[in-house]
């Protein structure tokens, strides 16, 4: 009997040059689930995900422990990781046009890798490209098979590189920033092309994303991230109809509307801290207006609440259900 | 100088059009592709004006033309009534204090060996505005209006983090005084929390200041907030424009639909939002007729043989769209 958990991250840190950006990562992807990844550049959503598949450079020191269906991967050697990368869990990035090899055709990138993953070869590799480039929506495949990446627009290169991830059959897509490059109307095409191939092919999905539009639309869980840690993570409706951690409510607030009032914006004041230079306690106290003395010398741990949502709070916003947290020192915010 | 009444447009555009030569391959033959074709615009003192479509909609073209930095082929630009003088003349030169860009990127648009106070004080120089003694101050007060520290002054871009680069930028575009600021995705490459504050510092200098801005991103819930009005581009030409109220809450332009249809708003479904089909043209290969009809879910004969002209469709809107009533009955129902 295979366990329910497809992937299990615990414990996972990573330092570059002794500077840590990463401190500690707990997330468990079932199978065919999707969860999204957001916070601002720098929080280590990226990371997370490169360090677990060893696609980190060498001066990044990896540490903790990574499981796919149990086995563990991380450190583990090259053919190892091997059969994990591209085969049972695939990534794509978000410039499509830097991931494809500019003087191979595109045909061939994407057989080199049925011949890779599923040791299909000649003309049956050949059936099967032309079978993905249909699946993620290229018109006419069979003529533009022998195309160069550069004959290709950017709305379609993602289109081949997800061709791509899917060649090996994978059982998780890491899809990082996928659509953020592309033209409004491209990207909801993008969108709504991972949303099908994941209910045709059951695969889960880790969407890294900025933007919560777009992550709440793909996925059904979602973690935010600041400062290489997770502060909240639970299901899309818990997460947007009442965040609890201030940081989580003030990436709301700050995303201009398309509806209602054109009101100024609401900021989250300051930057994100240089790893470097963390502040003591907990990591987003400078910038949160609900912050108080124990919140800057004592950093909240990442615990369960009663709605099952993870949160690294100690002084949350929004409401509590029924009963209040573990946290006692807690200030109800009686707003929305 | 004699001040232009208050009722009097602060730019605006007539019929203008960018050609570009492209040639296709590396013995083609050179086709002209036309980049900007035939706008008309126009930007009242104190007023922003949005522009919004996706990459080769010409817009950074056109904002570039507004300015007089891209000379356009045919059509005007007018700035406070007179005609814009040519690129590099000193008439063109002395008008660019009016007139600032503000880019995308800020680390391409600051010199990395300057500090950035040297920067900001660079225009107060070149149009000798602020004499040498008094430079100092203005550019502390400048830094101070951007919500810079004037104790950063010494600093070099580089030790800066994206946001405070881009309000060096925007310290610089102001320290003219500039009655025009052309705004190039100038949030694009910031995070959220940092967008909003870089947001809504540039609508207080406007709110203070007075100053017209032609607001181009690809963002439609950023225009939505900075503009008073929007005009849509697609393939070199305005499809739709309306005031920032209305053209998102009931877009009539097809293209206009898809965009607002296609932003993901948090918590709705991607379920019945309205997905184009394909891609935006290629301009060197316009399609006939409307621009648009070949990704257009309603496009009809009219719409592949005729290209339909800007025309009223209401109370201060207008809709280039075979399909949209206007005064008149629709043209194909």
């Amino acid at each position: 009997m295979i366990s329910d958990n497809l992937v299990e991250l615990r414990g996972l840190t990573v330092a570059f040059d002794g500077v840590k950006v990463l401190h500690g990562i707990d997330l468990t992807v079932r199978r065919g689930e999707a969860i999204g990844l957001v916070g601002e550049s720098g929080c280590g959503k990226s990371v997370t995900w490169l360090a677990a598949l060893g696609l980190l450079p060498g001066k990044a020191t990896v540490a903790g422990s990574v499981r796919v269906d149990g086995q563990e991967i991380l450190g583990g050697p090259r053919t190892v990781l091997e059969g994990v990368r591209g085969k049972r869990i695939a990534m794509i990035f978000q410039d499509p046009s830097s991931s494809l090899n500019p003087v191979l055709k595109i045909g061939r990138q994407i057989t080199e890798a049925l011949v890779l993953h599923r040791a299909l070869t000649g003309e049956a590799a050949k059936t099967e490209a032309l079978r993905l480039m249909d699946m993620v929506g290229i018109p006419d495949a069979r003529r533009r098979f022998d195309l160069f990446p550069h004959e290709f627009s950017g709305g379609q290169c993602q289109r081949l590189m997800i061709a791509m991830a899917l060649a090996g059959e994978p059982d998780l897509l890491v899809a990082d920033e996928p659509t953020t490059a592309l033209d409004a109307t491209i990207q909801a095409q993008i969108l709504d092309l991972l949303i099908e191939l994941r209910a045709e092919t059951g695969m889960a999905t880790i969407f890294i994303s900025h933007d919560l539009g777009a992550v709440s639309q793909v996925c059904e869980r979602a973690c935010v991230m600041y400062a290489g840690r997770i502060v909240e993570q639970g299901t899309i409706e818990a997460l947007f109809d009442n965040p609890r951690h201030p940081y989580t409510r003030g990436l709301f607030d700050a995303i201009p509307r398309l509806d209602g009032p054109r009101d100024r914006l609401i900021p989250i004041p300051g930057t994100v801290p240089h790893p470097r230079d963390l502040p003591e306690g907990c990591a987003f106290s400078p910038r949160c207006s609900h912050a108080a003395v124990d919140c800057r010398s004592r950093r909240p741990d990442l615990s369960a609440m009663d709605d099952g949502r993870l949160l690294s709070c100690f002084h949350p916003v929004g409401n509590a259900v029924d009963l209040a947290p573990a946290a006692e020192s807690r200030i109800v915010e009686a707003v929305s | 100088m004699t001040a232009p009444s208050v009722n009097a447009p602060l730019i605006e555009a007539k019929e203008l059009v960018r050609t570009y030569e492209v040639r296709q391959g590396m013995f083609g033959k050179v086709t002209p592709v036309r980049a900007v074709d035939g706008i008309n615009l126009t930007v009242m003192p104190g007023e922003t004006l949005g522009v919004v479509g996706e990459s080769g909609s010409g817009k950074s073209t056109l904002g570039r033309m507004l300015l007089g930095i891209d000379p356009s082929q045919e059509g005007e630009t007018f700035f406070e009534g007179k005609p814009m003088p040519k690129l590099g003349t000193p008439e063109w030169r002395a008008l660019r204090a009016k007139m600032q860009l503000v880019y995308q990127d800020p680390l391409a648009a600051l010199d990395r060996r300057l500090t950035i106070a040297e920067q900001i004080g660079e225009p107060l120089a070149i149009h000798k505005l602020v004499p040498k003694e008094h430079r100092a101050a203005r550019v502390a007060e400048l830094m101070v209006a951007v919500g810079l520290r004037p104790d950063q002054a010494d600093r070099y871009p580089h030790e800066l983090s994206g946001g405070q680069r881009q309000r060096v930028v925007i310290a610089r575009a102001l320290a003219s005084r500039p009655k025009l600021l052309v705004c190039d995705e100038p949030v694009s490459a910031l995070d959220v929390s940092i967008q909003a504050q870089v947001v809504n510092m540039l609508r207080d200098l406007q709110e203070k200041n007075r100053i017209a801005m032609v607001f181009i991103s690809h963002d439609l819930k950023v225009v939505r907030n900075m503009a008073d009005r929007v005009a849509v581009m697609y393939l070199g030409r305005i499809v739709e424009e309306a005031s920032s109220d209305v053209i998102f809450s009931a877009p009539l332009h097809p293209y206009t639909k898809a965009l607002v249809s296609s932003v993901p708003v948090p918590g709705k479904p991607l379920k019945g939002r309205m997905i184009l089909q394909g891609e935006p043209p290629n301009p060197a290969n316009r399609p006939s007729g409307c621009a648009f009809h070949p990704r257009c879910p309603l496009a009809t004969d009219i719409c592949r043989t005729s290209v339909p002209q800007l025309r009223q469709v209401g109370d201060g809107r207008t809709a280039a769209c075979h399909l949209v009533a206007g005064a008149d009955q629709p043209v194909a129902a």
